[in-house]
């Protein structure tokens, strides 16, 4: 295919009838076929629905007023419901099961033109930082298959890294989208809670769960996002505001100094010991590109932001243990073949039906809400995410932006960390507090280790503020090249 | 706060999962050396301080007290493990 395999290059070709839909989506699915041996990046392929998908759009498209992203092949995170289609959550407790209904943001995407090629793998219930934690087994890094792709969204991170899709969604509860991003060198976004529906997406933690998007680019994130995101009555925490039209943000144009009068806040807390000198020097490079491009670098404070882990380890498991009750083994998924009486039915299919990480969360969130241990843990962490909360709303008084790593390393290869879950938790250090706050924040890549493993930047903003996010990933990127690296083996 | 073998039982046994005994003592270090690092949290001064559920201080809006959504009954239980006469079996619960 010589049309650019992205989704701004793929809507172009699309909308002037160079390629066709049924062209890009069987291109789409080719690779996929290809790659699934190497990275284990699908759990369903939908061949037969997303070639009637691309039919019906090369109609549309063929009747001319065809919506933006018409015939646009796509993937979705396998913890959003799909109509007819298998929603597993990557998790034996699902593994057969077929949802009855749409997502909020899968419909809208449907409604937008785009044809959904299949469902990504996942850590199981959306719960883990390295996409190991998948009843269907783990998903590769393209840049080094030994290597883990980032978790929760690996598989959504994995396929578009390695060009087997234009861009896929993934959802955020501690850093699920930017972290596997940041580890296989795509750019993804997660939004303000609250400005995409989470209506159909199988909850984990529903005062963090986001959906989001990975994509090659920041362009092609605000094609989706505006997609995506729209008020939904269905969902009680989805925010009923005028849409923000992201991608006519980007298209303005812009001087030799584009991030003029950008205010680029620099914790300390953020570079600190404890980060890679590979990724601290990629970051710092960064940083000084930011600043050639305009931007003006400022030293800002959050002291309390290094006790973002801890709360997050009580809080999204408290949320956990909650809503993973609704996994009884009677109104759907799996049920154990044996059981003496309707309580052990609960307890050996829960045993059954879960993996290991998630029952220990189930377990920590079982503990902090139980009696004797609330006011200790459950509303303490509430009260320090207030305060966390608050010091990022003085930093961002101070500046526009807050930036750094988006992971403490790169990669690390498979299976080296599943027998320490602590030392995997505290991989999440700069990406949960944004999760605590409800603030949007976007993963870009900007370099690469000593290994050859993509290195990702992070840049948190304010509330409902995406434009600035990614208008600044956008000039990034019209200025540097790492978004466009592909790796060896990948994309032709 | 170490948790030990016996409340790992219990935490189990409220959170409805049968336990593998084999794992059981793993288990229970695994949740202590979480819990530890959790436990930084108890040295924070929060006097004062409103816990904060939610990302966003704004009032849950509430929809018209109206029906939204039709009977799918047997959409919804087509995913269920046993159902007879659109109820759910479940295991005798009464003698």
């Amino acid at each position: 295919m010589t049309e650019p395999f992205t989704v701004a290059g793929l809507a172009a070709a699309l909308h002037a009838r160079r390629i066709s839909s049924v062209e890009a989506t069987q291109e789409s699915l080719a690779r996929i076929e290809a790659a699934q041996p190497a990275l284990n990046a699908f759990v369903t392929i939908d061949h037969e629905g997303a070639l009637a998908a691309a039919r019906a759009a090369d109609v549309t498209l063929a009747r001319g007023a065809a919506p933006p992203l018409a015939g646009v092949p796509l993937a979705h995170k396998d913890v959003l419901m799909t109509a007819g289609l298998p929603t597993t959550c990557a998790s034996r407790m699902l593994a057969d099961y077929v949802a009855p209904y749409d997502a909020h943001v899968v419909a809208r995407l449907r409604d937008a033109g785009t044809t959904l090629v299949g469902k990504t793998n996942m850590d199981e219930f959306a719960m883990g930082s390295s996409n190991e934690n998948s009843h269907f087994g783990p998903v590769g890094n393209p840049w080094n298959a030994a290597r883990i792709p980032g978790g929760s969204s690996g598989g959504s991170a994995a396929a578009v890294a390695a060009r087997l899709v234009p861009a896929a969604t993934g959802t955020d509860t501690g850093g699920s989208v930017r972290q596997p991003a940041a580890m296989c060198g795509v750019t993804g976004i997660k939004p303000t809670y609250g400005l995409c529906s989470r209506y159909g997406l199988v909850a984990f933690a529903s005062s963090f769960d986001t959906p989001g998007v990975l994509a090659q680019n920041a362009e092609d994130c605000a094609l989706v996002l505006d997609a995506m995101a729209g008020h939904d009555a269905r969902d009680a925490t989805s925010v009923d505001r005028a849409p923000a039209d992201f991608t006519r943000l980007l298209r303005r144009g812009a001087g030799a100094r584009p991030l003029a009068g950008l205010r680029i806040g620099l914790p300390r807390e953020y570079f600190d010991a404890g980060v890679a000198p590979d990724v601290a020097k990629a970051v710092e490079a960064a940083l000084a590109e930011l600043r050639a491009l305009g931007g003006e670098t400022v030293a800002i404070e959050l002291p309390t932001v290094g006790h973002a882990i801890p709360v997050y380890y009580v809080l999204a498991p408290a949320e956990a243990s909650s809503n993973l009750s609704r996994f009884d083994g009677v109104r759907y998924g799996h049920r154990a073949a044996a059981y003496a009486d309707l309580d052990d039915l609960y307890c050996r299919t829960r045993a059954e039906g879960f993996g290991p990480e998630v029952k220990r969360r189930i377990l920590i969130g079982t503990y902090v809400l139980s009696r004797g241990y609330y006011d200790a843990y459950y509303l303490k962490a509430q009260q320090v995410r207030r305060l966390i909360s608050q010091d990022f709303a003085h930093a961002l008084a101070r500046c526009d932006v807050i930036a750094g790593p988006t992971t403490p390393a790169a990669a690390f290869a498979l299976g080296t960390r599943v027998a320490d879950p602590l030392a995997m938790y505290l991989g999440d250090i700069f990406t949960v507090a944004a999760n605590l706050t409800g603030l949007p924040a976007i993963s870009i890549p900007c370099g690469f280790d000593a290994d050859g493993l993509p290195i990702g930047m992070q840049l948190q903003g304010r509330h409902f503020d995406e434009a600035t996010l990614l208008d600044a990933a956008h000039r990034f990127q019209r200025a540097t090249d790492w978004h466009r690296l592909v790796p060896s083996g990948y994309g032709r | 706060m170490s948790p030990g073998i016996d409340e790992v039982r219990r935490l189990a046994k409220l959170a409805r999962i049968a336990l593998d005994e084999g794992h059981t003592s793993a288990l229970a270090s695994e949740l202590d050396a979480i819990l530890g690092m959790i436990d930084r949290l108890l040295a924070i001064d929060t006097a004062g301080i409103a816990p904060m559920a939610h990302a966003h201080d704004t009032v849950v809006a509430l929809r018209d007290d109206a029906v939204t959504e039709g009977d799918q009954r047997e959409l919804f239980q087509q995913a269920a493990p046993a159902v007879a006469g659109g109820l759910y079996l479940v295991p005798k619960v009464i003698e």
